[in-house]
């Protein structure tokens, strides 16, 4: 049975919903895995929670993206597993340059905890496969430091290599102003590497799959899991 | 050059591209409100001050360079850095 690691680092505290999620939700074999003991490349996927690590110093998370466990994340990416990385875990992705850009502190200057409707842009990656393209997501953000950003100039080759996976948008499915909540660069909201492997988002779908916890009741960001199972049980086969 | 301790600073700012958002409050609330129509612009910026053993300044700031680069004390996706001599 495919097994998957959630990496707890020092500030980590989204770590445990992850893990909830994943093995009472979607049955997944999870463990918690503390970064510094995370050394061989034994799962088939990872995902890298929210949290304060390194109590956000220098950057929301630079100080992680040096810890040992990124080599083995890296390599685990190499070998194209799926890594996910939510929030302070996109971050970290990011600083470690297994994704592009750079995460900045929210335009508003505010702490932004709100429900944020999610455009999914691509349904190539392991997290999206169960979605459908335009399909929109009710997912929360937790996070002072949301702003994504990468040269305008960029934008342009990181939709045709169809690295957008999320968009903030309206009721109306439109990205607008007014539907960006931290002034990301293009209402973006998660992105992937080239590959597809490694998606990096800032909303947490952990706090949005289980009816009892989440907003309106609504379980929105199972798909998340459910597309990365899909896919973690189709290498079974 | 002689062989010292050095002081060295890293500037880190957000690229002229990606807004700085505490620079514009602070440019936007606390100096224009406060009559100081002379400043046309604030960019707020991170600074780390650094104690260097090196061989000479040039040495130091080298060091500093370059670790700067190796460990990602900045992200060139978003920011520049300027690394200098301070004593």
């Amino acid at each position: 049975m495919a097994k998957v690691a959630v990496i707890q680092y020092p500030g980590s505290n989204c770590d445990l919903d992850a893990l909830e999620i994943l093995r009472d939700i979607v049955k997944a074999k999870a463990d918690l895995v503390w970064h510094k003991e995370l050394d061989h490349d034994d799962y088939d996927a990872y995902v890298l929670p929210g949290g304060f690590s390194y109590g956000d110093y220098l950057r929301a998370g630079a100080i992680a993206a040096t810890s040992p466990s990124l080599k083995i994340v890296r390599n685990a990416a190499e070998g194209g597993k799926p890594i996910l990385g939510i929030c302070n875990g996109f971050q970290i992705l990011v600083e470690a340059g297994l994704l592009p850009g750079a995460v900045l502190r929210n335009g508003t200057l505010r702490f932004a905890c709100t429900s944020t409707k999610l455009r999914v842009e691509t349904t190539r990656t392991p997290f999206t496969s169960k979605a459908k393209k335009g399909q929109v997501l009710e997912i929360p953000i937790a996070h002072n430091e949301g702003r994504y950003y990468l040269d305008k100039e960029k934008i342009p080759e990181l939709e045709r290599t169809q690295q957008i996976v999320f968009r903030y948008v309206s009721e109306e499915a439109e990205p607008t102003e007014q539907a960006n909540p931290n002034g990301s660069i293009d209402n973006i909201a998660g992105i992937c590497n080239q590959k597809g492997n490694v998606m990096g988002l800032m909303p947490h779908p952990e706090r949005a799959s289980l009816a009892m916890l989440s907003p309106d009741s609504q379980t929105d960001g199972r798909i998340i899991f459910d597309s990365m199972m899909r896919t973690l049980r189709g290498l079974e086969v | 050059m002689t062989p010292g301790s050095y002081v060295v600073e890293v500037i880190v700012e957000n690229k002229p591209l990606a807004r700085d958002p505490e620079g514009e409050a602070i440019h936007q609330n606390l100096i224009l409100k406060g009559g100081y129509k002379q400043v046309t612009s604030v960019r707020a910026a991170k600074l780390l001050r650094m104690n260097v053993e090196a061989n000479s300044p040039e040495d130091a700031r080298a060091i500093v360079r370059k670790l700067s680069d190796d460990l990602r004390i900045y992200n060139p996706a978003a920011h520049t850095i300027q690394v200098r001599i301070v004593g």
